[in-house]
């Protein structure tokens, strides 16, 4: 077994080298249901972290405390060691259901977010250009979003949250909407935009497969409340084919191990 | 709509009925019905006089001013309702009771308070078209998607910003479709209000018709209100057809 296991408590907390965002002691309740209780944790700079849970475990009210979105009962988040609560241009969200402009070309949406900083036009269209190119959705600048499958509407999502230049960017489970072939062709992309893009991931799932395929950390969470069960850092070489990853060693074992410690959540 | 393999236009339906009108008017079975060929003759005519012209410019200057203040005053309202749990707790209820009451019988109260002028025909435009405008206008704000809210905030959006750039074009498609139902509630209003205050614009006219009779006249100004309705309306349903790709495409 080379999956590493960081810790197994909830309660130690062992400080990465270097981590641009810090979670510390985040509890949040909707009525009389805690979703999420003490959370403390570290995501390391320029890593993919992964969020990885049973639904009800709070995965998606986590980055949304981390991206601004949502108010934490109690704790704090700090990025680059700045207490935010607020979203902020150092994060960008990458969501579920796209939410895109249903009313605007891809070209502005991508350059949205860049719009809303007040970005000249000229300017702002050309970096949208530059990285619907890098999504592989060139020559669709000028398309609506009704004219585009649920695979290429997510590319624009992170088009967009790529345009915009944050060192940390938050995605909720975004291919859980795309088609099963569009999806390991994102992962894929993922995968590669990782190593070139140099930006530090959080990103939600549920997926297991999904989780070990493309993170370097997997923080496993448990349901009701929502409370760290374990770290795992999979041992995988993401440097040669993609397609090899999914026949991997390292790979299967580790999606195995999660499956039987999740397993007990299951009804 | 086709027949015999040919395509015949809506307005098909129409000219039977112009037809059976002409018959039934020729027969001269009630006085209040003159044949549909003298109606037309009467509305050209109808047109060429002063009164007419001078009646039709104050009538589109109160419906227009109406309108225009129900707009401007419903859109916003409305987009309060749909975004304030408060706002739409203090005030749905009157907003839902003015929308189906009968606003014919305020129009009196009206005349108290603005005289009887043009103000009160302007009033009586702004309280037929309003209401709808303000529940049209929160339904398409309370449709729009959480997340797109969520977007616009997590990439900075000022309170401007989510306004201008996002609720009120997720909501355009609604907004639309009230502003088109205020119209036609609008031109009720303007006669509704001329004929109650009868000394104004087309009120007048039809007084002065149907107290002399003028049965011809009377069905000539008729259709030209309700020829002036379906105009407006069909112009705002071109520009509601240029959004309507987007209505469905919201999550």
């Amino acid at each position: 077994m080379r999956a590493s296991v960081v810790r197994n408590g909830p309660t130690s907390v062992i400080e990465p080298i270097d981590s641009i965002v810090k979670v510390r002691g985040i509890s949040k309740a909707y009525g009389n249901v805690e979703a999420l209780r003490g959370i403390d944790l570290d995501f390391p700079r320029g890593k993919l972290t992964s969020l990885l849970g049973p639904s009800g475990c709070g995965k998606t009210t986590l980055l949304k405390i981390i991206a601004g979105l949502i108010d934490a009962d109690a704790g704090t988040v700090a990025v680059e060691g700045k207490t935010v609560t607020r979203p902020g241009p150092e994060r960008a969200f990458v969501f579920q259901d796209f939410a895109l402009m249903p009313w605007a070309t891809v070209i502005r949406n991508v350059a949205f977010g860049l719009e809303l900083r007040g970005t000249r036009k000229a300017e702002r269209e050309d970096i949208a250009r530059h990285y619907i190119a890098e999504v592989g959705l060139a020559s669709f600048e000028d398309k609506y979003p009704h004219e585009l499958s649920g695979g290429m509407r997510q590319r624009v999502g992170l088009a967009r949250a790529l345009s915009v230049k944050a060192d940390v960017l938050l995605l909720d489970e975004p291919f859980s909407a795309v088609d099963e072939q569009n999806r390991r062709k994102f992962q894929e992309d993922l995968i590669r935009l990782r190593t070139n893009q140099n930006k530090t991931f959080i990103f939600v799932t549920h997926s297991i497969e999904e989780a070990v395929y493309i993170s370097d950390r997997i923080v496993l969470l448990s349901p009701r409340p929502g409370r760290i069960s374990q770290i795992i850092e999979p041992d995988i070489d993401r440097s040669g084919d993609p397609e090899r990853i999914h026949r991997d060693k390292h790979y299967l074992d580790t999606v195995d191990e999660i499956w039987r410690g999740l397993k007990r959540y299951v009804e | 709509m086709t027949m015999l393999g040919h395509r015949v236009p809506m307005m098909a339906s129409l000219l039977v009925w112009c037809v059976v009108w002409e018959i039934v008017g020729r027969l001269d079975l009630i006085f209040l019905l003159p044949p549909f060929s003298a109606v037309l003759a009467a509305a050209v005519d109808l047109v060429q006089t002063a009164s007419w012209q001078s009646a039709t410019i104050t009538t589109l200057r109160a419906f227009f001013f109406g309108m225009a203040l129900a707009i401007v005053a419903g859109i916003p309202l409305g987009i309060l309702m749909g975004r304030s749990k408060i706002a739409d707790d203090l005030l749905g209820m009157w907003v839902n009771i003015f929308s189906s009451a009968p606003l014919s019988a305020i129009v009196p109260v009206l005349m108290i308070l603005f005289g009887f002028g043009e103000k009160t025909i302007v009033a009586a435009v702004f309280l037929f078209a309003i209401w709808i405008i303000v529940l049209d206008t929160r339904a398409g704000v309370r449709h729009i998607s959480p997340s797109l809210i969520e977007m616009a905030l997590s990439y900075g959006a000022s309170r401007t910003a989510l306004y201008t750039k996002i609720i009120l074009w997720a909501a355009l498609p609604e907004i639309l479709a009230g502003i088109r139902l205020g119209l036609i509630r609008g031109v009720k209003g303007v006669v509704i209000g001329q004929l109650l205050v009868a000394i104004v614009g087309y009120g007048a006219l039809f007084e002065t018709f149907s107290r002399n009779f003028l049965m011809a006249e009377f069905w000539a100004l008729t259709i030209i209100l309700f020829g002036f309705a379906l105009v407006v309306a069909e112009l705002i349903e071109r520009a509601e057809a240029k959004v309507e790709y987007y209505a469905g495409a919201r999550q």
